[in-house]
Order: C-alpha cells, then sequence, then structure tokens
C-alpha cells in the first residue's frame, strides 16, 4: 500500500509525538515525558522481540536477557569511569549482537518445546551471573550518577532531549523492523514460520535465517537497555528475570502480533494498566494478573484487531 | 548411464526390525520421466524421504548429477536441482499465492537476504511467479490467501511452487491425489509439455497418468526394486501381476 | 572447611531430599503437559496454595499431619475450580497463549495470598515427635524430618509408577495420552480425565509444598522458582515420564546442594580466595542451567522421552 510521504498517517502519529514534549513543557506536565519515554523504551525491546516471535514464529522466553546486557553495558561503563556514549551503545549492541548469536546458534539446534526451554535456560544463567557478582551490588544492582555523552550539546539529563532521542531510536526501530519484514528476508522469515519442512525442501538454510533473526531482536533489545539503563540510572539483575520476558512477551500480545506497532500498542497499554492499577491498590498484581488471563483468552488478535474490529462494524452501521 | 542424472545404488533403511527399504537400486536419465508403482505400503513415499534428505537412510549411496549427495541436508540437494511435490499438501498457508511462488523464486536465487527492498516492487520476483501461476492456472488468484484456496488449487500451487525452483529432477509423490477428473487431464497435460525439459520421478497410484507420461516404470514392493521396464513392458509382466492381484503373495 | 565423608553424606542427602521434593512438583507437570500438551505456569500456585492451606490448617487443628493431609484435598477441589474455569479453555490454543495465561494466574494468586495472609512469611515449625536428628555412619546428625520426605516421596513414586503400569486407569491415561479422539470415541469422558489429571498433579504439588513448609517459610511467589527448576527436570527427563522426571529432579537436587558446597572451595584451590568467593556461588546456582544445555544438546528430546514430542 503506498502512500505518499505527507499522507502517511504514522509520520503525523511521530510528529505528534515530537512535539509533544514542548507543549508539556508549557503547560508543567513534563512527569508524563518519563512515563512515556519507558513505554517507548519497552516499546523498542517488545519490536525486537516481535521479529523473532510474530514473523519468526519462535517463542523466546529469554529476550529480556539481551536487555539487562544492553543495560548492564551502560551501567557497567558508568561504573568504571567511562561516559562516552558512542561507547556504551556500541558496546551494548555489540555484546548483544554477541551474545544472541551464541545464545541463538546453540537453541536454535532444537525445535519446539526444547527451544522455549534453552531460551529460558541462558535466561537465567544469565541473570544468575549478574546475581552472583555482588561486586556489582548482586541481587539490589546499582545505580550511577550522570548519563551516556554523545555530543556536548546533547544533554541527556534534559528529560526532553532524553524523550527525543529515545523517539528517534524507535522510529528507526521501526523503520529497520518494517523495512526487513516486507524485504525478501522478511518473507523467507514468513515462510519459515508458515512451513520449514518446504522451506527447505525449495532450498532454504532456514538455520541460517532464524539466527539472523534472532540475532537482529537482540540487537534492538540491547539498545532498548542501554536506553533503559539511562532513563533509570540504575541497573540490575532483575532486567533479566523470567518474568520480564513473559511481560514483553504479554506486551506484543496485547498489542497485536501480526501488526508492525502493534508491540508499541501494547507496550503502552500494558504499563498504562500497571500504572494506573498500581495507584488504585497497592494489591494491583491480583487485578494485573486477572485482566492478563481474560485478555489473552478472550481478546487474542490484541488492542490493534480489537480497533479494527470495532471501525469496520461502525462502517458498517453508516453505510 | 553416462546421463543417468540420479543414481540410487543399494538404499537400505530399516525401524526396528521392520526393513522398509530393501537394498533399491534406481537411475532416473536426464529429462526422463520414470515412475514409480507400487501397491500401498510399498515404501514410495519413504524413499522418496530417503532421496530428499528428510529421512536418514541406514545404508546405500544417492548420486545425483556427479555428485555424491548421501550425506547433504535438504536444502542442499535442493540448491543442486532436486525438487519435491508433496503427496500431503504443503504450501506456505499464510502467506498469498503469489507470495507463496515469489519466496521459492527468491530461494533459487540465491538472494534471501535482501532487509530493505519491499518485495512486492521486484519485478525479478514478481514476473517468473506471475508467469508460473499462470501455467498452472491460478493467476486471477495471486492476491488470495493461500489457506483459503480449494483442494484442487492448493495441489496446483504445490506444482507451481516445486517448478518455481527450477530443478533438473522433479520428484512427484502421487500429485493427482484427490483430484477430479478434469484437474487430473489438466495436470498430465502440463507434466506432458514439462518432459525433456525436466526429469521426473512420479510416484502414482492414477495408472492413465503413469501410462501417458512415463518413459520408464519401475514396481516397488515391500521395499524391493521387483522390475523396470518400460510401460508395454510392465503391463505385461507376471511378477507386476501378482503383486497387484495379490495371489498368494510374492516370490523372492 | 573440610570435607569429610560426613559433610558429603550430609549435602547428598539434602540434594536427595530437595529432590524429591521437586519431583512431587514436577510430576504433575510432567504429567499434564505429556498427555494433555498443556503447559501450565500456575502448577507453582498449587505449591504455594497447598503450604499455605497446610499452615492455615495446622495452626488451626494443632495436629501437623492433620494440617498437611487436609492441604491436599482442599488443592484438590481448589484446582479443579481453575480447571473448569482456566485451563480447559486453553487445551486447543497455543503454548504461548497457555504459558501467558498461567503466568497471569500466577501473579493473581501471589497476590490473593498476600491479601488472605499478609506479605510476610509464615512459618510452621516441625512437631515435636519428629525434630529428632539420626546419626549417620561417620558420627554426623541428620534430621528425620528431611528423612521422612525422602521416604514420603520415593513411596509417591513407586506409586505413581504401579498405577500408570498396571492399572485401568493407568492404562487409560496412557491411550489419552496417545490418542484422546479415540479414547473419547470409545466412550469415555476424556474431559473427566483429563480434570482429574490436573487436580491430582495440584495436590501432589501440594504435598510437596506443605512437606516443605517447615524448612523454608511459607511466601508468596515460593512456587515460582520451584517451577522454572521443574521445568529444567521436565527438559532433561522428557516429557510425560514419570521415571524421566524422578530421575531428573534427584540429579538436579544433588548436583545443586553438591555444586553450592563444593564448587567454591574447587575454585578455591585454583583461583586465589576473593575471585572464588565472587564468582563460586553464582556458578552454583548456574550449573543447573548449564546442566540443562548441555543434556538438550546431546538428546534433543531428553533423557527418557518416550516419543518425539
Amino acid at each position: 500500500m503506498k502512500i505518499s510521504l505527507l499522507r502517511n498517517p504514522l509520520i503525523w502519529l511521530f510528529v505528534v509525538f515530537a512535539i509533544f514534549p514542548i507543549a508539556a513543557t508549557a503547560i508543567n506536565q513534563t512527569y508524563y515525558l518519563s512515563f512515556i519515554s519507558k513505554v517507548m523504551v519497552f516499546g523498542i525491546a517488545a519490536l525486537g522481540l516481535n521479529l523473532v516471535l510474530g514473523f519468526g514464529g519462535m517463542v523466546s522466553l529469554g529476550h529480556a536477557a539481551f536487555v539487562g546486557v544492553g543495560a548492564y553495558a551502560v551501567g557497567l561503563c558508568m561504573h568504571y569511569g567511562v561516559t562516552n556514549g558512542w561507547v556504551h551503545f556500541g558496546l551494548a549492541i555489540g555484546v548483544g549482537a554477541l551474545s544472541s548469536l551464541l545464545i541463538g546458534a546453540l537453541c536454535l539446534r532444537a525445535g519446539g518445546i526444547s527451544f522455549i526451554m534453552l531460551t529460558l535456560a541462558f535466561a537465567q544463567l544469565l541473570f544468575f551471573l549478574g546475581v552472583g557478582l555482588k561486586q556489582y551490588g548482586g541481587d539490589d544492582g546499582f545505580s550511577f550518577r550522570g548519563h551516556s555523552e554523545f555530543f556536548s550539546w546533547l544533554q541527556l539529563e534534559d528529560v526532553r532531549v532524553m524523550y527525543w532521542v529515545i523517539l528517534a531510536c524507535l522510529a528507526l526501530t521501526v523503520l529497520v523492523v518494517g523495512r526487513s519484514t516486507r524485504s525478501g528476508f522478511g518473507l523467507a522469515l514468513r515462510g519459515v514460520k508458515s512451513n520449514e519442512g518446504r522451506a527447505q525442501s525449495i532450498g532454504l538454510h532456514t538455520y541460517r535465517h532464524k539466527l539472523a533473526a534472532f540475532v537482529l531482536s537482540g540487537m534492538f533489545c540491547s539498545l532498548s537497555g542501554a536506553l533503559l539503563a539511562n532513563l533509570t540510572q540504575f541497573v540490575s539483575p532483575s532486567y533479566m528475570h523470567f518474568s520480564r520476558s513473559a511481560e514483553l512477551l504479554l506486551m506484543i500480545l496485547l498489542g497485536g502480533i501480526s501488526s508492525l506497532l502493534g508491540p508499541v500498542v501494547g507496550a503502552a497499554a500494558f504499563i498504562v494498566l500497571e500504572e494506573s492499577l498500581g495507584h488504585i491498590t497497592p494489591h494491583w498484581q491480583a487485578p494485573m494478573g486477572l485482566a492478563i488471563v481474560l485478555i489473552v483468552l478472550f481478546a487474542r488478535n490484541g488492542l490493534i484487531d480489537l480497533a479494527m474490529a470495532v471501525v469496520v462494524r461502525f462502517k458498517r452501521k453508516r453505510s | 548411464m553416462t546421463t543417468s542424472l540420479l543414481l540410487v545404488r543399494g538404499l537400505y533403511k530399516r525401524y526396528g526390525g521392520l526393513v522398509v527399504t530393501n537394498n533399491v537400486d534406481l537411475d532416473v536419465a536426464s529429462g526422463e520421466v520414470h515412475a514409480l508403482i507400487g501397491p500401498n505400503g510399498a515404501g514410495k513415499t519413504t524413499l522418496l524421504g530417503q532421496l530428499t534428505g528428510n529421512l536418514p537412510n541406514d545404508a546405500g549411496k544417492i548420486y545425483f548429477d556427479g555428485c555424491d549427495i548421501t550425506g547433504l541436508p535438504t536444502h542442499s540437494r535442493a540448491r543442486l536441482g532436486l525438487g519435491r511435490s508433496f503427496q500431503i499438501t504443503s504450501i506456505f498457508h499464510e502467506l498469498t499465492v503469489l507470495e507463496n511462488v515469489m519466496f521459492a523464486v527468491q530461494v533459487q536465487s540465491g538472494h534471501s537476504f535482501r532487509f530493505w527492498r519491499p518485495v512486492e516492487d521486484s519485478q525479478k520476483l514478481v514476473t517468473p511467479a506471475m508467469a508460473l501461476l499462470d501455467r498452472v492456472g491460478l493467476a486471477d488468484h495471486a492476491s488470495l490467501t493461500a489457506a483459503n484456496l480449494s483442494h484442487g488449487q492448493h495441489r496446483q500451487l504445490e506444482i507451481a511452487i516445486a517448478l518455481a525452483c527450477k530443478p533438473k529432477l522433479l520428484l512427484l509423490d502421487e500429485p493427482m491425489a484427490g483430484m477430479g477428473i478434469e484437474d487430473s487431464a489438466r495436470l498430465t497435460k502440463m507434466l506432458q509439455a514439462m518432459k525433456g525439459s525436466v526429469a521426473m520421478l512420479l510416484v502414482e497410484h492414477d495408472m492413465t497418468a503413469v501410462m501417458a507420461l512415463a518413459d520408464r516404470i519401475s514396481v516397488l514392493v515391500y521395499g524391493q526394486r521387483v522390475v523396470t521396464g518400460t510401460p508395454a513392458e510392465i503391463r505385461a509382466h507376471p511378477e507386476v501381476r501378482k503383486a497387484y492381484l495379490g495371489d498368494g503373495g510374492l516370490s523372492s | 572447611m573440610i570435607f569429610t565423608l560426613g559433610l558429603f553424606l550430609i549435602q547428598l542427602l539434602n540434594g536427595l531430599q530437595f529432590g524429591v521434593t521437586l519431583f512431587l512438583f514436577t510430576s504433575g507437570l510432567t504429567l499434564v503437559l505429556g498427555i494433555m500438551n498443556f503447559m501450565n505456569l500456575g502448577h507453582a500456585s498449587f505449591y504455594m496454595i497447598g503450604a499455605y492451606y497446610a499452615v492455615a490448617l495446622t495452626n488451626w487443628s494443632g495436629s501437623f499431619v492433620f494440617g498437611v493431609l487436609l492441604a491436599l484435598p482442599a488443592t484438590y477441589v481448589t484446582a479443579l475450580a481453575v480447571e473448569w474455569l482456566v485451563f480447559r479453555r486453553l487445551y486447543e490454543r497455543s503454548h504461548l497463549d497457555q504459558v501467558l495465561v498461567t503466568f497471569g494466574l500466577v501473579m493473581f494468586f501471589n497476590e490473593v495470598v498476600r491479601i488472605i495472609w499478609g506479605t510476610a512469611g509464615l512459618y510452621f515449625t516441625v512437631p515435636d515427635w519428629l525434630s529428632g536428628s539420626v546419626v549417620l555412619g561417620s558420627g554426623a546428625l541428620y534430621p528425620v524430618y528431611r528423612l521422612l520426605i525422602i521416604a514420603v516421596g520415593c513411596l509417591v513414586a513407586l506409586a505413581m509408577f504401579l498405577v500408570i503400569k498396571y492399572t485401568r486407569i493407568g492404562m487409560l491415561i496412557r491411550a489419552g495420552a496417545d490418542k484422546p479422539e479415540m479414547v473419547e470415541a470409545v466412550g469415555v469422558n476424556i474431559r473427566g480425565v483429563f480434570r482429574g489429571v490436573v487436580a491430582l498433579g495440584a495436590a501432589l504439588a501440594a504435598l510437596a509444598g506443605a512437606l516443605s513448609g517447615p524448612l523454608y517459610s511459607v511466601e508468596s511467589g515460593m512456587g515460582d522458582s520451584m517451577l522454572i527448576l521443574a521445568l529444567v527436570a521436565i527438559t532433561i527427563g522428557g516429557v510425560g515420564s514419570i521415571r524421566g522426571s524422578f530421575f531428573a529432579a534427584l540429579m538436579i537436587g544433588v548436583v545443586d546442594a553438591m555444586g553450592r558446597m563444593f564448587l567454591p572451595q574447587l575454585f578455591a584451590i585454583f583461583l586465589s580466595r576473593p575471585v572464588a568467593d565472587a564468582i563460586g556461588p553464582a556458578t552454583g546456582s548456574m550449573l543447573i542451567y548449564l546442566l540443562m544445555i548441555v543434556v538438550l544438546l546431546a538428546r534433543p528430546n531428553g533423557l527418557f522421552a518416550f516419543r518425539g514430542r
């Protein structure tokens, strides 16, 4: 579907989001900036994971580990006095790529439940590694002062600048994921998800393709982790816990597994739900758990699909 | 023998105590249509599986186009020109009909690591894919999701995908299975048109098609190749009659 | 710390005790996964609920045995309710959906027990008549209670094995695992059987939780770490195999106990003290996952799998 740049709703959406900080500062509502920044950071991770889940058909229970890797890259650099942002992010994405290459190469040798279990095992390994490193806070993690430094005019201390940097990263992620899924690589990936045996019969080295998707998704997750560390100025093994991986999966499902923006919408919905329930009761995990059960049972195709269904019904009523 | 595209020697496979492929020798020449017939359970699909690499061999050698492919994985054999269509339709249900064939064309051309360009813009993929769809009669359904086609149309798509790989040898596992008379006749005509340019190893029960297409026929009974010959020779062969009519089982 | 035979025996027994507890937990999970292809993370909640019921009933009745024994049917009934309300809608769905829904359930129950019984853990102690110790070969003392757990676990394992192999119910379960439609066609209420299997598994998990209660504290989320280890046990032992999960669980228990105790010592021999202290404990926990990874890469279907699922 070809739409000219000016009429593409996606572009307008990004324009709105770009202007938002200015408007927010004007009316003194900057709290929402960090909130939306957090949503966008998880949106990046969810988009990365969906490359593997929605388009590749691989259920990974361990992608939060890559988020943690990215976060620790930044945190450890700061801990040792390295403040150069290029080093931070280069290291984060580089180590993210390497770890997802190694982990993916091993996990993808198995299929089905074994694959799922292997991803979980590796995530747990990294989690316990983080917990065991007592000099970096172990279980409690550690916080640090300052942010990644890029240029003298790019001060991440300013909430608005941080917001714009994250927005730019999100835009980049959407662009890359969108392009790769519509490209030849995306077609191959969808083919493998649909019928791996047939894909092999026509000559495709399916292992290589799945691995490439796995590494790409790992890199986006580690980017997300690096941004998260900057946002919270805190790093802990909890970023890598299995429940965080499950939350990422939930975000994707909530928003819609087969759409491009679904994971971002899902991340927003999940975090909004978490926050608002948290304000209502300290026991927010009970209704949250219940909400998860109900949504997956009854609104399986996610919010985007639900919204589309509503739009379709509305259009039908009018005509 | 010098023009043998496929050379199979002593292929053997057992599942526990049951021998399913029993020392099979087989050869297919370039451009030949070699049919493989036999009663149900004779091990024809197993044999095809061993040839494509989906099933491991216990013993024996397979040579394709001069190369020893015995140890190669499925996708490598496909890249060498060994194509296959499946008995139980194996297509990409979630993709559109056009995408199904474009995928095969893309893999054949070796360009599956392109990350930027949208696939529908690539004329190098769309044009040959549409041509193939035209050949099997599915051009009008190009933008439909594959899952929504009828069974017969699935079988046609199955063939289109197999052809898109530009195979030198096409292993056809009961392509007429479940097809009506019209569709069978149409497919037979299509395969006849391909004779000479693509070699085929055809597993079929539909005797009309077999007799119309085959240059040579091999008979497989209980995993053993019993006899090979021209259609006329096979029709008259006493062993074949015995195997099909089943009077008293099989000698040897 | 000196390496003595006594220390070795104690750790071995600790490992066996934990392994047996893990087996009780895992058996229900592997049955459900093998027979119904249902990935049930909610099993962690049954373990926790069983422990809470046991504490509450023990404190109310004054008798430990009564508390533990009554916790089993209580959990059984709870599991029946959950199965009817939630699980039965999931059998046809993908593993991903099952994981997510049951994850939500775990979250829910973790909070519910906090609402009912507070955030701090509950404690109940081993009754006096079970709190003695036994002298082991080399003069070391070992708690009777832990030996009891080992005994109970082995008995249950034996009973399960006999039932599945030699009774009609066992045959029904095995047939249902293979071809549920066929069993249904023959007139058996396969849905009822499934419900029973889930509830029975829950009762076993409850037994594990109730028995563990006096050793560790009874608190929200206590089932979560067990769950992950159970998944490891199932993967190593082979999905659906009771025998497999028994041996895998014991292996995990022993490796974990021995690893935690002796790995830091081992490292201290080769590396400097501070480094050994730093990575020792971490490696202990990681050992199990390394084990699973090695097993899976060699045998993708587990060590005892009877079918390639």
